[in-house]
Order: C-alpha cells, then structure tokens, then sequence
C-alpha cells in the first residue's frame, strides 16, 4: 500500500466515527470532553455550531453517531453520545450573549424559507447573521413543524422546543404564521425574493388502500393523527388500539394512544424483528410500557360490523432469510382477526407538493419529489433551494439540520453571484496533546464501565398527563462515568516514519493488538498479515513510509483504537504522538469572511 | 514509564490457549524501564512463548538477580512463582528451588552484567550442572541502571556515549556455554520475535541448562553511532544461521521444508521443534563446528543468530544425581530427614 494521505482530511475524520457518521458532522468527542470539564455551556456552544439544537436532538436525534461509535465495537454498547448531549443542554448556563446576533445593518437581500422546521431554522440560523432579510413562511399556527407536531410532548416538552426556536426567530427573522403557500408560480414571480428555501418535510401520511378502509371514522393516519393530539383536538382512544407499521411514528403512535385511554396497544408489524424501521432504543421505550408487537402481520382488510369498527384481518406470513441477510416477499401461511376499537396507520410518509407548479422550471422525479442536487441543495430552477424532508423524503432532524447549512452556504454564494458548486472544502487541523513526559492534555485512561441507563418516570405516573417528559436525564453521577466511556477517537495516533528505531515498544504495549511492523503489501494482504487480524473493511489501515532501518511499513489497523495514548508514551523517538483532530467545516459564516477578508468581524459575530 | 496501567480491554478477535486464558492473562506490571528498551520486547516474546505453550502461571518459576533485565520478571506472567535475588546468584538460587521442586518450569531472566561480570561464576556452574531451566541473557553491552559503564559484552571498539572506546575482550556467553557444555543454545535479538518467540519455547521445553543470549539494545546509553548493540547495528550485522519452528503436540507438520536443511528435535512433552538450516553447512549438534563458525562470523563482525547448538542426550542435573522425582515439599519428613542410625551407615561407606 502507499503511505497513508494523512493530508486529506477525510482520513482522520473517518477515524472520528460518531463525528463521520452525524450529517452535520458535531465534535462529539471534544463537547464530551467539554462536559467532562462541567464546561456545560461550551458544550452546548459547541454542539450548537454544527447542529442548531442541542436540546431537542439531545432527547430525540436518531443518534447516526451511536450504532458508529467505537466503544460498540470494543464493548457491547456506545457512549450515550446522545443523551449526554442533553446533559450539556440541561445543565448550561446563560449561554444567551454568546449566540449569533441579528446584523447591524442588512445586506439588503430577501430570502423566503417555506415550512417553519428544523431545515428552515437552520438556514435562517445561518444567514440571519450574515445581513439576510429572512421570511418564514408557515401553514400552522406555531413553529417547529414536525418537531412539534409529530414528536409527542412527552418525548420534547415544547418549552424546549420554544426556547432553541426563538434563540434563531430572536435574530430578527420575520415570521409569517397562518401563512401557507398555495403556490411557488406566484411566490417567485412576485420578485419579493432574491433566494427561496423549501422546508416543507414529507407531510402526507401513506394510506392502506384495503376493503373496509374508508368505512370507519376511526381509522387514522398516524402523523395526522399525532398532529391533531398534539393541537389537542384528539384527547381519547379506544381502549383497544392497532398500530400499522413498525416506525418511529408507530411507536410515538402507540405511546401516545396509551396516554389517551388505550390499555391494550398492539404494534402489527409485517416483517419479523431485525427488519423493524424503529430504532430500538424507541422500541425498548414503547416494550417498556407494555405495548406489545406482533411479528409477521400483514394487514388484510377491516372488519366492520353495523359501521362500526370491530378489528382488523390479517394474514400471517412466514419468511425466507437468506445468507446476506435479505428478506423475501414471504408466503401467506393463515389469517387471523384482532379485535379493535381503532386502527392507526403509521406506515411512512410521502412528499406532497400540490402547491409547486409543474411548469415553472423545477423538475420533478419518478416518484414526484424534487430533482435536487445533494451537495448544493438546489433544484433544477436557480434560486431554488430545498432542504430536509422535502429534498430527499423522510429521513431525520439532523439530515434536514445539515441541508439547511449547506443550503446556507449555496443561497448564500447564488445571492453573492458566486458559483453554488465551488464550495469551501472541508479542512482538518491537528495539535499535539503532549504535556509532559507521560501527560496527555485529555484523559487517556480506558474506563470499563457499562452503558448508564436513562432513568425514566414511573410507569405509573407517566401516564397520569400527556406531556410528562418520560426522561428524567443522566444524574451528575451517571454523566461523570458516561463521559468517560469515550474513546477520544478525535486524538489522533500520528506516526512519522523518519523517526522510528524499530524497537516495537508501541506494539508491544497496545493492548489491543492495532500496530504491526511488516513488510508492505497489497491491502487485502496486509489485513491478514497484522499483529490481530483487521476484519472490517470499514476502517481504514494507517500505513506509514518506509521505515529508516528494514524498509518494512508501520501499519495500523484503526478499528478497534481505543486512543490510550500508550504507543506515544512507549515510544522513545517520539515517532507517535497524540494530536487532537478538529475537522474544519465551512458554514455560510466562512464562505462570506473568505469571500470579503476585510469584513471578517461578520464571521466573529 | 507509564502513569497508567495498560488498559483492560482487548481485541475482540484475542485467542485462547487451552487454559482457556488470553495473552493478557500472561502479562504482569506495566514496564517501568525506559520507552524503547529492547528488554521489554524480550518480555512481550517470553508472554507469547509461555502463552502459547499452555504453561499454568502457578507451574512457572521467574528468577532474576539485580538490573534492568532482573526488574522484567514484574513485567509477566503475574500469577506465576517470582525470586528476585542477589546480584549475580539467580543461578544458585535456582538451583536450589529446582533442587527441591523438578515440576516447575524455570525461567531465569538475566542480563549481560548480573551474569557475565558480577555473576560470571554462577553462570557458568550452572551450565556444568546441566541444570533444567531457561536462561535468558537480555544482553546491551552497558550497565544500564548505573548509568552505561561498558559490561563485559561490550564489543571491543564500541564506542560509549562518552568516553573512549571499549579495550577488552568481550565475553561472549554463546562460546562460553558452548565450551562449558550446555546443552540448549541459542542467539537472537529483541526486535526479532519471529525468531525469538519460537526459541524461547524451545528452551523452556529443552530438558536441560538452555541458553538464549538476547541482544537487546539499552534505548538510552547504547543505542548510538559506534555502538554495536544499538538497534541499528544489530539490524545491519544480523545473520541467522538455524531457525526454529516450533511444532505442538499431535500438530502435523505442514510447512514445506527443504530436504536435508530441516532437523526435527522431540522434546518430552511430544512437541518438536524443527530447525531450520539457513546456512546449508552448519551443523547445530558440532560443538567443534559450532565453534569454529562462530568465531569466524564473528571476526567478519557478524551477529550470528538462531538455534547454535543443540544436545538433547546429555543428562540434566537430577538425572546426573539421581534425585527424588517428588518435590520435596510433598516428602514425608521421615525421608527428608533421615534418623541418626542411618547417617551412621552412611558415613561409614565413606571410612
């Protein structure tokens, strides 16, 4: 192989799993670190400049980070990288006078945001500071759109949701509530707007067209129903509650029906377990309130008795895995009827754009979403820009956080006359950690505690209102061991070749086999050929140049590091060493102070 | 020198041996010899062998005298037996404890001065005694614990890091046992475990005095220009003549070996340990022959290698003596300790 291109740096970001996989890509090793300090405050700053809302994704991020965390891979469970995000976000002192601020004076462009979500937010975030005048245009008559209509107040108590809201509208966006946009042809030719953003998620349910579906008032659409509750114009269920599908939305669907009345809540899964779309921390949520899910249930037609819905019919399916783990359509094997007194159906969401003309320039794909390019954000019409739910379909908060601030980035440079796609790269910059002879500037030790558990209300009492937040968050106690359960993969083992005696020291003293000394090969071969054998094709091998005495290679495999520093504390020649990563990600804010150096106090704001 | 202790956890692929233990389980304190000191691969290679040879801790016996190198037994097999002696004496003190316990495997880890200079006479004693344990020189040519004096190894020509280069002639314990007659006797170096590793077994399983003379640089006052035991120099003159491959019992042997360079060696537990002839002429049972090339590769300034010489007829210590297979801790005290009636008896054959 050749030496390692540790220039580049998606190299040692990779090797920051939690940070590669979150799509706004937030430092979580260093906030960890930062909470570890009690610098409460500093980790929500920090949190906040990559992902705009530390409080509410510290109670219900789909946490990409935690199934990439390292510590799975050396232990059985991740750092609780998401809930100690929230921890940064309870504990935080009045961080108020250190947010972006409104600009003094505009720089005279308009910009409209469609849809008052996250994606939105983000964007408005993101260029309010800069002198934009930002409009948001919203349908409902409060803010957060999904975030507060869809996420049951029990998971994201709505003061949170306020407060991270009003911080970014406080910057002096204008906000259009009650105010829909029935279509885009007029928005535009209106000329009001130099720049629009689309943030309107994937707002339509899906349906299940079968016999009996259109005979009875109850049968709901999961995230209109959940909107409606969350509005309050639904306040009870039916005792007996069918939940269709095995989402999140099924599992807010069924908490939430528990809380309306509801004792018998069955989730009817079509698929066997492992194939389920729920995370399964939501899922051990929902099982911990008794809610039982049915395996291998698929939906086959409502059964209605005098207009009245009575259950619902469906058949029993048996499955074939096979050995990649893929499913097969499954073979009908019985039916059974269950009865019911209300059926939710909670399988998916769909984009819907009756309010976008067809004719105005911006194209539309097979299945009826918007052609948007994945680095830009824009659409086929210039000027157009979408984000989150709306560009791609459903996927997450913090997926719409990270197109908001690439979109910021795009609208910002189509406002400036600059070429969209020629874009800041990313950057990395690396510090050494060495404070002494053995000191290291973090805390190396590897600690062995378990996972912290999120203590939770009392099954009892939770059910008592709506809107008790069921998660009490870590005690002081918890988030002291928890913080330490991080790696630090952000501590980067940097070799430099010219300096190494060969002497094994950091071989010998690693306790976990990663380095070897070898003579080079081709990668498939050196994996084989390493000190414990490197399996996983996913983490990258840190190959060095040519060492000074036998011409053989440093090779690391970087899958199961766990940054203990000991191969640089080992090392006589200093030919490891630990250097703190931080990967630098242009915002909107970078690309305007590289674009006009001498206004660099805009980006200071 | 660390301030924290090697972390607990391991790579999930680890391998157990069949104590159903970890190599991990074989370490011991964490080193606090210097950052790079080729002691602490000899180390890392002893874990590995005694790991790999299934040995219980509680059956090995780690004997040392006084240096860095007597400082390493800390360093593995926690759970084993451990006596750190006198200066120079771990020879005698292992004597005696294999005296009175044949059972344990011994190992005796010592360095160029605790066994060359200060102890020279033990040393070579317990050769002639054929005494059953593995004898493990960790050899840098200096003092490292006082500072880098020249040890009786160092080279002539060597150079110190300060001062004047070394006069005398070096005592070269591989031609020292050769001439005294052990019967297991073997070179290597501490940045080379394929090589070292495989030997390492060998001795432990050798019945009989093995040696394994370990070149292993002192990171700190003997690893410059001019020295000739830096990691460098060594590298550069390093030749290995026989190789060891090491063979588990009821292991077949599948590697492919060239006719007529491979010699396979049955120790007592059915394992073998095959050798491997890098050079086609040499012959590792001629103490003669042995002699006569080392000491020719050496005035071409080579660093000769591998498994030098091997014996495995000659009898070990108890066998010479015809001693008591039991240990005599688990003897009856009417037999340790016999009644004057037959001390008598005894004396009189003497009269």
């Amino acid at each position: 192989m050749k030496p390692t291109d540790t220039s580049n740096p998606d190299y040692f970001h990779k090797v920051v799993d939690c940070q590669w996989a979150c799509p706004a890509h937030t430092d979580v090793p260093l906030y960890i670190r930062l909470i570890a300090q009690g610098r409460f405050g500093d980790a929500y700053i920090e949190n906040r400049k990559s992902n705009v809302f530390p409080g509410i994704l510290g109670r219900v991020c789909d946490r990409p980070c935690e199934p990439a965390c390292r510590r799975g891979r050396v232990d059985e469970k991740p750092v609780a990288i998401c809930r100690l995000k929230r921890v940064a976000s309870d504990h935080r002192e009045d961080i108020t006078d250190r947010l972006p601020t409104g600009p003094a004076k505009g720089n005279g462009k308009k910009v409209a945001l469609i849809g008052c979500g996250c994606a939105s937010l983000t964007v408005a975030n993101d260029l309010r500071p800069l002198g934009y005048e930002v409009t948001i245009f919203e349908a409902l008559d409060t803010t957060g759109g999904l975030m507060r209509t869809n996420i049951p107040r029990f998971r994201l108590p709505p003061e949170v949701l306020d407060e991270e809201i009003n911080y970014i509208i406080d910057m002096g966006v204008e906000l259009k509530l009650n105010h829909r946009i029935e279509s885009m042809k007029d928005l535009l030719d209106s000329g009001e707007f130099d720049a629009v953003f689309v943030g309107t998620g994937a707002p339509r349910g899906k349906n299940l067209e079968i016999p009996g579906r259109y005979d009875s008032e109850r049968i709901h659409i999961g995230i209109d129903w959940l909107e409606s509750v969350a509005f309050e114009h639904i306040e009870k269920i039916g005792k007996r509650v069918l939940i269709i599908g095995v989402g999140n939305t099924a599992m807010d669907c069924c908490r939430t029906s528990l809380r309306l009345g509801a004792t018998d809540v069955k989730v009817m899964a079509r698929k066997p377990r492992g194939f389920f779309k729920a995370s399964h921390w939501e899922l051990e949520d929902a099982e911990e309130e008794n809610v039982d899910i049915l395996v291998n249930h698929s939906p086959k037609e409502f059964v209605i008795e005098d207009g009245k819905l009575v259950g619902m019919t469906f058949e029993l399916m048996e499955y074939v895995v096979d050995e990649d783990g893929r499913i097969d359509r499954g073979t009908v094997v019985d039916q059974t009827t269950i009865p019911c007194d209300d059926v939710i159906l909670a399988i998916g969401q769909d984009n819907a754009f009756p309010w976008i003309e067809r004719d105005i320039g911006i194209e539309f794909n097979q299945w009826d979403c918007p052609v948007v390019d994945e680095t830009t954000m824009m659409c086929t019409r210039e000027g157009v820009f979408f984000g989150g739910d709306s560009a791609f379909g459903p996927k997450n908060i913090i997926w719409a956080v990270a197109h908001g601030h690439e979109a910021a980035i795009s609208i910002h440079k189509y406002c400036q006359g600059e070429d969209v796609a020629t874009r800041m790269p990313m950057g990395i910059n690396l510090l050494s950690q060495k404070m002494g002879m053995h000191e290291w500037s973090y805390s190396n030790y590897f600690d062995p505690a378990e996972r912290r558990i999120m203590p939770h209300v009392e099954l009892k009492e939770r059910f008592k209102k709506l809107d008790i937040e069921v998660e009490l968050g870590f005690t002081a106690e918890q988030t002291i061991l928890e913080v330490e359960r991080c790696l630090n993969c952000d501590i980067q083992t940097v070799f430099a070749a010219n300096l190494c005696i060969e002497c094994d020291a950091c071989i010998d003293i690693c306790p976990v086999n990663c380095l070897t000394i070898t003579h080079n090969g081709d990668e498939a071969d050196l994996r084989t050929r390493l000190s414990a054998p490197a399996e996983n094709p996913e983490q990258g091998l840190y190959v060095s140049a040519e060492l000074p005495h036998t011409a053989r290679v440093m090779v690391k495999d970087e899958d199961i590091c766990v940054h203990c520093g000991l191969c640089a504390e080992r090392c006589p020649t200093g030919a490891w060493d630990m250097q703190k990563s931080q990967v630098l990600i242009p915002y909107a804010e970078d690309e305007a102070a590289e674009a006009q150096p001498e206004k660099t106090g805009v980006s200071a704001a | 020198m660390s301030y924290i202790a090697k972390p607990s956890v391991s790579h999930p692929s680890v391998r157990k041996n069949k104590l159903g233990l970890t190599s991990r389980d074989y370490e011991g304190a964490v080193s606090t010899l210097c950052a790079g000191c080729g002691h602490d691969s000899v180390t890392a290679a002893i874990i590995q062998a005694v790991f790999d040879l299934d040995i219980e801790p509680h059956m090995l016996a780690k004997m040392s005298g006084i240096g860095c190198s007597s400082k390493t037994p800390a360093y593995f097999v926690q759970q084993s037996h451990g006596f750190n002696s006198v200066h120079g004496r771990m020879p005698s003190v292992t004597t005696g404890a294999n005296t009175a316990n044949r059972h344990l495997t011994y190992i005796g880890v010592s360095g160029d001065g605790d066994s060359l200079s200060i102890g020279v006479g033990q040393f070579v004693h317990a050769i002639r005694r054929n005494l059953n344990m593995c004898y493990i020189i960790e050899n840098n040519g200096v003092y490292g614990l006082t500072k880098g004096q020249f040890s009786a190894s160092a080279d002539i020509g060597s150079k110190p890091k300060k001062g004047l280069p070394n006069q005398q002639e070096p005592i070269d314990p591989v031609s020292t046992a050769l001439s005294l007659g052990a019967t297991y006797i073997a070179r290597s170096f501490s940045g080379d475990k394929a090589q070292l590793v495989p030997l390492i077994k060998g001795a432990l399983l050798h019945k009989g005095f093995s040696l394994v003379d370990i070149i292993s640089p002192c990171v700190t006052f003997n690893d410059h220009e001019g020295s000739t035991k830096s990691y460098a120099h060594t590298r550069q003159f390093y030749n290995h003549v026989v190789d060891v491959d090491y063979i588990a019992p009821f292991e077949t042997i599948t590697a492919d070996y060239e006719q007529g360079s491979a010699m396979p060696v049955t120790m007592h537990d059915g394992s073998k340990i095959m050798l491997r002839k890098i050079e086609a002429d040499y012959d590792p049972t001629s103490r003669a022959g042995a002699f006569k090339y080392l000491r020719e590769r050496f005035n071409a300034g080579e660093i000769v290698t591998g498994l030098l010489y091997i014996d495995d007829e000659r009898k070990e210590m108890h066998d010479l003596m015809g001693n008591v297979d039991t240990p005599f801790a688990e003897l009856p005290m009417q037999s340790l300790r016999p009644p004057k009636g037959e001390l008598k008896k005894i004396l009189k054959t003497y009269r």
